[in-house]
């Protein structure tokens, strides 16, 4: 990729046995303007899109820890390597943010300037007419009868109301007319390009002061807008976690509607928000509709069952309204996993824990239990109980919906039991105790955000398409007319001519500028016979 | 629910669209066939200009004969009878089910060649000359229709409960929009490319269909004017696509597979713009970023649906 730069004007060169620092500058500089040559940038847009590219076609650990969890058990020996070359962290790495960082700079460098060229162009009256107006693209030639500053005058006139800025200047063979439209396409070129820099700043505050946590509720519970109650949560370097906002949300009700071929219509959640003390506000949020409150958000964004329990050990203690959410594993018909523990019963050494698979409406075929339908029509678990030792306090973090299998194998939990329970049926273990599936109950996935740059992002997101759209639909153009007498006596001759850039042909609104001249010049005593502009023929 | 009679006349309208194209790709192969008088006489007169060089006037066009520009208009009537049978696809679809028809994979992708027939329609209308790549656009619209009825085909159902939503009709008509328009001007480039492939060798070595082709500044001019109208609308869909996110997802960007192809898709897009106004770019590299754009965008429609998981899996494929 060897990209050369650009010929610049040869930038003086240092007089002999100049300083260091001098030879140093000219270099700084002649990266500078290697950096902000627009090969570059191209070279660097093509980067920052196969920088991409990996972010996309390994799993990121924004995306999912499982899945490169997976990844690292899949590969060991590939994964570490990968890893070391932030693969798994493509957009959040070293290399991807040098790439847009240069290619940021680049812009810069490339758009500030043109920017103050834009301001001085603004200010500075239409450039005088070129010395041979017919060599230009669009051209041609008019006759009026009127007197050479008078047709000008309705040249100008014509001009004017199509929103040329215009000037009118003598020059060596008559009174000359330059007039130009169109800043507007350069306005929206430096709009554009601004607007993505404030996107990027916009994305940047948000991810410095942004934070999101995601915990499941069961109906019936809530939580806090606080991170240890959160399940998982990521926070920007600059968040203070003694400083947010104080919310408190309560599931009420969690409904899930189908369609009759089981497609999900619509989830929605009943909640009532606040502050922590307060009594709340009551509201229901869903797909596509969120709770707003002051710059947070709070999102249904999955939901799944919560079997119920109550145990009863020997002595007679009960325990009632065991709730443990089950993680959903097949997302159609809802078939679900998990695990209640219950490591401190009274008076008990041994600790005691379920682990099952549910499914809301279940069938039985051979004694395997599997799910038909996504809607609760028949609840039913098939539960293990096991007894021992859970190994919680063990040091190593262990997941909340299934045991640790390790003290299975080394004796300490034993399995004491198993069955498929309907609601009200019971389970009774060899020592006694009782387990009852009393009933389910849903819970949802919630995830509360809070990112003070979207409404930036947005906001330079609107003014980037509009300046996008000047940019590439607007025209900049210039038209020049000269006002010479006719050699052969009577009336004036016109030359006329414009100049286009960007988008689309010229010639024909340049014949269409012509016909309109003809007529607005031939009108004061309608002569006859004007010549046709002399209109090359285009495409 | 499902009206299953419009779901069936939906289905068939599809077969007769691809019956009409194919027609019309026939009428299009005899304009070809039987259209030029001569192709060495039109060799001489001088198309032998390479990507920068200015379009030969008009008048120098090789003169069509009579039998030639009647097999194109007929073709151009075919494609229009497809394109309206190929609308009526996606209006019955929308009856049946009583939706926007575009909530998953084969709705979306008969969108996008509807999109592209209509818009190579439009061109060809306003300039009769690209009547002459009528077989390159209507060839790869029927292969597309083929494998679109064959691999992506999904019977009329409800939408998931994740798209129902007025974002629907604003994010991905416009994604639809994009796409399709893409779509013509990937074609013009890869026409572009063919061409001056051709006039850089030898020129005049034979009377072959390249040589028939729009001239080579002709066609690099669609492909740009194309992606220059078809880039902001691209842009907004994907602004509206952040916006949807927000309100769906929890967040306006995630860097979702859809999403970051999206990304790189519009980066290509945007270097292919700077490109074709930078010196040293001009010309065939620039063809080639925009070709590269466009396979970045079917890249993006049949591998993140078909084979990586990610948010947006409304494929409605298992």
């Amino acid at each position: 990729m060897s990209v050369e730069a650009p010929p610049r004007p040869a930038t003086p060169m240092p007089p002999d046995g100049s300083s260091a620092g001098s030879r140093l500058g000219g270099l700084l500089l002649r990266w500078w303007r290697r950096l902000t040559a627009m090969r570059t940038a191209i070279i660097l847009l093509f980067l920052l899109a196969l920088a991409a590219v990996p972010g996309s076609l390994l799993p990121q650990r924004s995306l999912s820890q499982n899945n490169v969890r997976q990844y690292f058990a899949d590969h060991p020996t590939l994964a570490p390597v990968l890893d070391d070359l932030y693969l798994f962290d493509v957009f959040s790495s070293p290399w991807f943010a040098a790439v847009y960082l240069l290619l940021f700079i680049s812009l810069i460098g490339c758009v500030v300037p043109r920017a103050l060229e834009h301001a001085r162009a603004l200010r500075t009256p239409p450039p005088p007419v070129p010395r041979n107006l017919l060599r230009l693209p669009d051209s041609g030639e008019l006759r009026s009868p009127l007197g050479d500053a008078a047709a000008l005058d309705v040249v100008e006139e014509e001009l004017r109301v199509r929103r040329y800025r215009v000037v009118r200047r003598d020059g060596a063979r008559g009174p000359e007319l330059s007039a130009e439209k169109g800043h507007l396409k350069e306005t929206g070129n430096l709009v554009f390009h601004l607007s993505l820099l404030a996107l990027l700043l916009g994305l940047a505050g948000g991810k410095l002061w942004g934070y999101e946590g995601s915990i499941l509720v069961t109906e019936g519970q809530g939580f806090c807008n606080a991170f240890q109650q959160y399940d998982t949560y990521s926070a920007g370097p600059l968040v203070d976690s003694g400083d947010l906002s104080a919310l408190c949300v309560d599931l009420e009700q969690f409904r899930a509607e189908y369609e009759e071929n089981l497609t999900a219509a619509s989830f929605t959640a009943d909640i009532r928000y606040g502050a922590p003390s307060a009594e709340g506000r009551a509201t229901t949020i869903g797909v596509n509709d969120p709770l707003r409150v002051d710059g947070d958000r709070v999102y249904v964004t999955g939901h799944g069952f919560s079997p119920t329990f109550t145990v009863t050990v020997p002595d007679g203690t009960t325990f009632t309204d065991l709730t443990v959410p089950f993680l959903p594993s097949d997302p159609q018909m809802m078939a679900s996993e998990g695990a209640l523990k219950l490591p401190d019963i009274p008076g008990q050494e041994e600790q005691l824990a379920l682990e099952g698979f549910f499914a809301p409406t279940g069938l039985v075929q051979g004694g395997l239990l599997t799910s038909v339908d996504p809607r609760p029509l028949a609840p039913q678990v098939a539960i293990f109980a096991y007894q021992g030792y859970l190994g919680l306090d063990s040091g190593l973090p262990q997941s909340v919906y299934s045991i640790d299998r390790s003290q299975i194998e080394r004796g300490r939990l034993t399995e004491v039991g198993a069955a498929n329970l309907a609601v009200g049926e019971s389970l009774d273990l060899p020592d006694g105790t009782r387990i009852t599936f009393s009933g389910v109950k849903e819970f949802a996935a919630m995830q509360f955000s809070h990112d003070p740059g979207q409404v930036w992002v947005l906001g330079s997101s609107i003014t980037l398409l509009a300046g996008l759209l000047g940019m590439l639909l607007l025209r900049r153009e210039r038209v020049f007319a000269r006002a010479e007498p006719a050699r052969d006596g009577g009336g004036t001759v016109l030359t006329l001519a414009s100049l286009t850039r960007g988008g689309g042909e010229s010639g024909s609104r340049f014949a269409i500028l012509s016909d309109d001249l003809r007529d607005a010049l031939d009108a004061p005593d309608a002569a006859p016979t004007a010549p046709e502009p002399e209109v090359p023929p285009r495409d | 629910m499902i009206d299953s009679s419009l779901a069936e006349l939906s289905d068939n309208l599809f077969s007769v669209s691809v019956a009409l194209y194919s027609v019309a790709l026939l009428a299009f192969c005899a304009q070809l066939a039987f259209g030029r008088r001569s192709v060495r006489s039109r060799e001489l007169a001088g198309v032998g200009g390479g990507p920068g060089a200015p379009t030969p006037p008009a008048g120098q066009e090789a003169p069509e004969t009579a039998q030639g520009t009647r097999w194109g208009l007929l073709g151009m009537a075919l494609t229009a009878l497809g394109a309206v049978a190929h609308a009526g696809v996606l209006v019955t679809r929308g009856m049946a089910t009583d939706r926007l028809p575009w909530g998953n994979m084969y709705e979306f992708a008969t969108a996008v060649v509807l999109v592209a027939v209509v818009a190579y329609f439009v061109l060809a209308v306003r300039q009769p000359s690209l009547r002459h790549i009528g077989v390159f656009v209507l060839g790869p619209v029927i292969l597309a229709m083929v494998g679109i009825g064959l691999f992506l085909y999904t019977e009329a159902g409800p939408l998931v409960a994740a798209l129902r939503s007025s974002w629907l009709g604003i994010h991905v008509s416009s994604a639809i929009l994009g796409s399709g328009i893409f779509l013509v001007s990937g074609i013009a480039s890869a026409l572009f490319l063919v061409r001056t492939r051709r006039t850089a060798g030898e020129p005049g070595s034979g009377g072959g269909l390249i040589d028939r082709l729009p001239s080579a500044a002709g066609l690099d001019r669609v492909a740009h004017r194309t992606a220059v109208f078809g880039f902001p609308i691209y842009t907004f869909a994907m602004i509206a696509g952040a916006i949807w996110a927000e309100s769906a997802w929890g967040r306006f960007w995630g860097w979702d597979p859809k999403e970051t192809w999206m990304f790189i898709s519009w980066v290509v897009y945007a270097a292919y713009l700077h490109a074709r106004t930078t010196a040293g770019w001009r010309g065939r590299p620039a063809a080639w970023i925009n070709v590269v754009g466009f396979a970045v965008v079917l890249f993006n429609l049949l591998y993140v649906n078909m084979v990586s998981t990610g948010l947006h899996s409304y494929g409605g494929l298992d």
